[in-house]
């Protein structure tokens, strides 16, 4: 690891520290219970985040990620209603199963029907946002206490929730596969430069639809995260993922024109977006302006790597 | 057979209006006697703000671009315009139409001078439109909200009866566009711009002042059709333009404008938008449930989309 990419590396959580210690600053009561909600918030946005990074990694854009999440939930919860927790686990894999499926369909639609990334996936976004409605028309269902206690509860003590470790197994389930395998290395280079990754022989046809077969996955857990949040299912919930995966993806130092970022910084760009609203109540404002500030950051962060890359040609 | 699909290849217009006549041909089939006058007259009406909205999206994916910043424009013009109403219908009207040009306006700072993609951009400010009108929501709660009669006038009414008021300031729009892109310098900067936009910069051409230009009328014109959708609904809230934004796209997509810019024009967007809103009356004809209209107007439009990559290829 060069030294550039080491402090790269290290720059998104020394900034989520930093954030975290002026917040404790600015609210002295700021203890275990905002951490567990900080966890909680940023569950279902981080895994979005991990779905949306790698499909731009690959070279596309996925603005269905939000009625993914959406199908996961209202699909987890009608069906783990009634169930026991056994029941429940066994429920989680048919809905991963679902996942891969949705995601397969955009891989495969991106990858055969020549329409761009952002008009196919806003597309089937708008398809998937009318089959999660059709599963559950309006908020409702549920799952039993001991499945919403997987990421809710606390079993390793009041400063480490569970919410924190399901992010992390979570993230990393369908990030391994990737990184560890020869797929990372297929995903990356049709994601950088398609024409000479063809040439070098890669489908890269198939890696971005694979890419977007893993962010499916990364959805359906998402959306089953956010079923053990809120304990319900709600079918248009999904619709904030999709504007707020783009929005860590950018923060966290993935490049929209493909083939370069990683995995920590849009996980920890969707903890420092979710802390950013409870800032705002911390400090009187209207938690409102959260959206507004997203939108702003993720406008700044994309001009000011611009402005860098700008500064460096010109060095 | 080949010769016939040379002709179409050469002339995709002819393409989508024997698609649009297909389309209208199954309004009638599925339920005969539909097809009337009024039932034009509505269908023009309804189209109309699609038209403009895609009018705007038109000029930017021209140039390479896109504008996913529109649905939030046209809600907050709407939602301005009703609860400024109480000071005057001008007043309101000034106020909505300003926030279309100040989107507009940072969307071209941002897309033109700052080199920022424009889907990160318009999400952006969409985003930060969005935002501000939740805020400014909760804080106008005290005040009754109206919408402008001269504002329904646009939005509903009908003259004679028959001939709906926006398609007359869907001509004049049309017009400009049509006008302004195929008759003047600015058109052909447009193309020039989406085509090779390294090569218009070396040729001299001042590629931001386009582009600027561009994201500005964009977003005008998503506040117009904000103000023509309030003006049929006459009742103003945050989610009222939102299922546009697909849409928006999709008329101009279907409508033969390439996203990578350069190719495409202002006719194929409007037989796009008449296309897409007798698909709207044809599956509201079929009686199905609201989500499963939902999911065949997106397959339709993906099945069309894809067609339409083939028949250009």
């Amino acid at each position: 690891m060069t030294s550039g990419a080491f402090v790269r590396a290290l720059a998104m959580p020394a900034l989520l520290t930093v954030a975290l210690a002026l917040t404790r600053l600015a609210h002295p009561t700021f203890g275990a219970f905002d951490i567990q909600s900080l966890a909680l918030g940023a569950l279902p946005l981080a895994l979005a985040a991990a779905a949306q990074a790698i499909v731009v990694i690959s070279g596309g854009i996925d603005l269905s990620i939000g009625s993914q999440i959406a199908i996961a939930n209202v699909l987890s919860a009608s069906l783990m209603q009634h169930a026991d927790f056994r029941q429940s686990l066994m429920i989680s894999v048919l809905v991963l199963a679902a996942g891969a499926g949705l995601g397969l369909v955009n891989g495969v639609v991106v990858a055969l029907s020549r329409i761009p990334d952002v008009v196919a996936t806003l597309t089937t976004g708008f398809i998937f946002g009318g089959g999660a409605l059709l599963i559950l028309e309006r908020p409702g269902g549920g799952a039993p206490a001991a499945y919403l206690n997987l990421a809710a509860g606390q079993d390793f003590g009041p400063w480490l929730p569970n919410g924190l470790i399901v992010m992390i197994l979570g993230v990393a389930a369908v990030w391994a596969p990737i990184r560890l395998t020869r797929i990372g290395l297929l995903i990356y280079a049709a994601g950088s430069d398609p024409i000479a990754a063809f040439r070098s022989g890669v489908d890269v046809r198939a890696a971005r639809t694979i890419a977007y077969l893993f962010s499916g996955i990364a959805c359906a857990i998402g959306g089953m995260a956010l079923t053990m949040t809120t304990g319900i299912g709600a079918p248009l919930a999904g619709a904030y993922y999709t504007l707020s995966s783009v929005a860590a993806i950018v923060i966290g130092g993935v490049s929209l024109t493909g083939g370069r970022g990683g995995m920590v910084g849009p996980v920890v760009a969707a903890l420092l977006l979710t802390l950013a609203p409870m800032d705002l109540v911390f400090l009187g404002i209207d938690p409102n302006y959260g959206q507004v500030i997203q939108g702003a950051l993720i406008v700044l962060v994309v001009m000011a790597a611009g402005f860098y890359a700008y500064w460096r040609e010109r060095k | 057979m080949s010769a016939a699909l040379e002709f179409l290849r050469a002339r995709t217009i002819f393409a989508l209006i024997l698609l649009l006549a297909l389309f209208v041909g199954f309004v009638e089939l599925v339920r005969p006697g539909t097809v009337t006058p009024l039932w034009v007259s509505n269908a023009l009406m309804f189209a109309a703000p699609l038209a403009i909205m895609g009018g705007g999206q038109t000029l930017v994916m021209l140039t390479g671009g896109i504008d996913l910043s529109v649905s939030a424009v046209a809600t907050g013009s709407a939602y301005l315009l009703a609860t400024n109403a109480s000071h005057g219908d001008f007043y309101a009207l000034a106020i909505a139409l300003s926030l279309g040009a100040i989107v507009g306006a940072v969307n071209g700072i941002g897309v033109a001078l700052l080199r920022v993609q424009p889907l990160v951009m318009t999400l952006g400010t969409g985003l930060m439109t969005g935002g501000v009108m939740i805020v400014y929501s909760q804080q106008m709660m005290a005040s009754q909200p109206h919408v402008p009669g001269l504002i329904q006038t646009l939005g509903a009414g009908k003259l004679a009866g028959f001939v709906p008021v926006d398609l007359f300031l869907w001509l004049i729009v049309g017009g400009v566009i049509l006008f302004g892109l195929h008759r003047t310098g600015f058109g052909r900067l447009v193309y020039a711009v989406g085509d090779n936009a390294e090569a218009c910069h070396l040729a001299g051409v001042r590629v931001w002042r386009v582009l600027f230009v561009d994201y500005l009328i964009c977003s005008v014109l998503a506040s117009i059709t904000g103000l023509v959708l309030v003006g049929g609904t006459n009742a103003a809230d945050l989610s009222l333009a939102e299922s546009y934004l697909l849409p928006s796209v999709a008329c101009v997509v279907i409508g033969g404008t390439s996203i990578f810019g350069g190719r495409g024009g202002y006719g194929g967007t409007i037989v796009g938008a008449l296309i897409l809103t007798v698909l709207t009356s044809l599956l509201t004809l079929l009686d199905v449930s609201e989500p499963a209209k939902q999911i065949l107007f997106g397959a339709i439009i993906l099945v069309l989309a894809a067609a339409y990559a083939r028949l250009t290829e």
